[in-house]
């Protein structure tokens, strides 16, 4: 049991993770006809909110109330991971990656999210404000634009064969090259 | 209060709710069930990790197009078995598939999407999981991503789609 314990706590290899987040289509499908996909729950979030009278938040939203017991869920499912299954080493990346990231001073590898760029402490800082609300405002923005994120373009959308979710898959993938190759090394030097 | 707005929901996003079923609140049950599993495989597989993101978009790992990709090829043959052999839910209901039209939103969505996602090294789905795991300050990026939602949601008409 012991070795069981610490053999789960490793970091899960991609072909483990992979299949069980490709089954969340046909688990969701078959428990109800739900199609996959979170970043609805934004949308849901202003709907229950803010409505103010925008046509786009004006629908019944008590209808969607399973995707956000579902992200509910995902939440508890990283309090459960870590409190639990916490892989005591430090966080293993690529060495080159590390590297260029010594020189933002970025050198702590203790969590998944890098207490060196997201904090309390570094809200505060542009470089922390830009990176929070700047980069959480176009994830919010970007995916209701697109009409779904990684869960209903790429991994449904792709299920479904739909061509459209493969045209927002390359834009997701050619933003993110974008930003992560030629803007984010100046944001980070800030 | 009648849903009135079925064919922008069609059109914009891939989470429309397909069953004509009403149930108790405890039939949600079951998707929080699925929600904590999905969490935990965030987690573990570090899908949440801002490292893992940076590798990707530098070709530095394999590990995130691995996971996409076989959790995309599972999903496929998921979706064929079911329409192959006309599987229905477990409340009996016959299995719906929309097919999803394109507009212009896919792409100019999808690049600033794309934008964001390499800032915080987080999807909408990680950015729940990372709060559980105790980076707190991530609720203010979720907040930033509602209001990122509701702009859209107020400037709609006036983007290109």
């Amino acid at each position: 049991m012991h070795s069981f314990i610490d053999w789960i706590r490793q970091p899960w290899p991609w072909y483990v993770a992979g299949p069980l987040i490709g089954l969340t289509v046909p688990a969701l499908l078959l428990l109800g006809n739900k199609n996959f996909g979170i970043s609805a729950n934004l949308r849901h979030i202003c709907a229950i909110c803010l409505p103010a009278k925008i046509p786009f938040f004006q629908y019944n939203w008590r209808k969607e109330v399973w995707n956000l017991v579902f992200v509910a869920g995902i939440l508890l499912g990283g309090v459960i991971a870590a409190g639990l299954l916490s892989n005591p080493q430090p966080v293993q990346v690529n060495p080159l990656l590390a590297n260029d990231l010594a020189g933002y001073g970025i050198t702590n590898y203790s969590q998944l999210v890098p207490a060196d760029l997201f904090s309390w402490g570094q809200l505060l800082t542009v470089r922390g404000l830009l990176m929070m609300i700047g980069g959480g405002f176009l994830v919010g923005f970007g995916t209701r634009y697109a009409g779904g994120c990684t869960s209903g373009h790429a991994i449904t959308g792709l299920s479904m064969l739909q061509w459209p979710s493969l045209v927002a898959t390359i834009c997701f993938m050619v933003g993110g090259l974008v930003m992560a190759n030629f803007i984010l090394p100046f944001l980070l030097s800030l | 209060m009648i849903d009135t707005d079925f064919e922008i929901r069609t059109q914009d996003t891939g989470c429309v709710n397909e069953s004509q079923l009403t149930h108790k609140w405890y039939h949600n049950i079951k998707y929080l069930i699925v929600g904590i599993l999905f969490g935990i495989v965030f987690v573990k597989a570090e899908i949440i990790s801002w490292f893992r993101i940076q590798e990707m978009f530098r070709f530095q790992s394999f590990h995130m197009y691995g996971v996409i990709g076989s959790a995309v090829v599972v999903g496929m043959i998921s979706v064929l078995l079911i329409k192959r052999f006309n599987i229905k839910t477990i409340y009996g209901e016959p299995v719906v598939f929309l097919p999803k039209k394109f507009n212009k939103g896919q792409v100019y969505g999808g690049l600033l999407f794309g934008l964001g996602w390499a800032i915080t090294g987080a999807c909408p789905g990680p950015l729940f999981a990372q709060i559980g795991t105790g980076a707190t300050v991530i609720v203010v990026v979720l907040l930033s991503a509602v209001v990122g939602t509701w702009v859209y949601g107020r400037f709609r008409e006036r983007l290109p789609h």
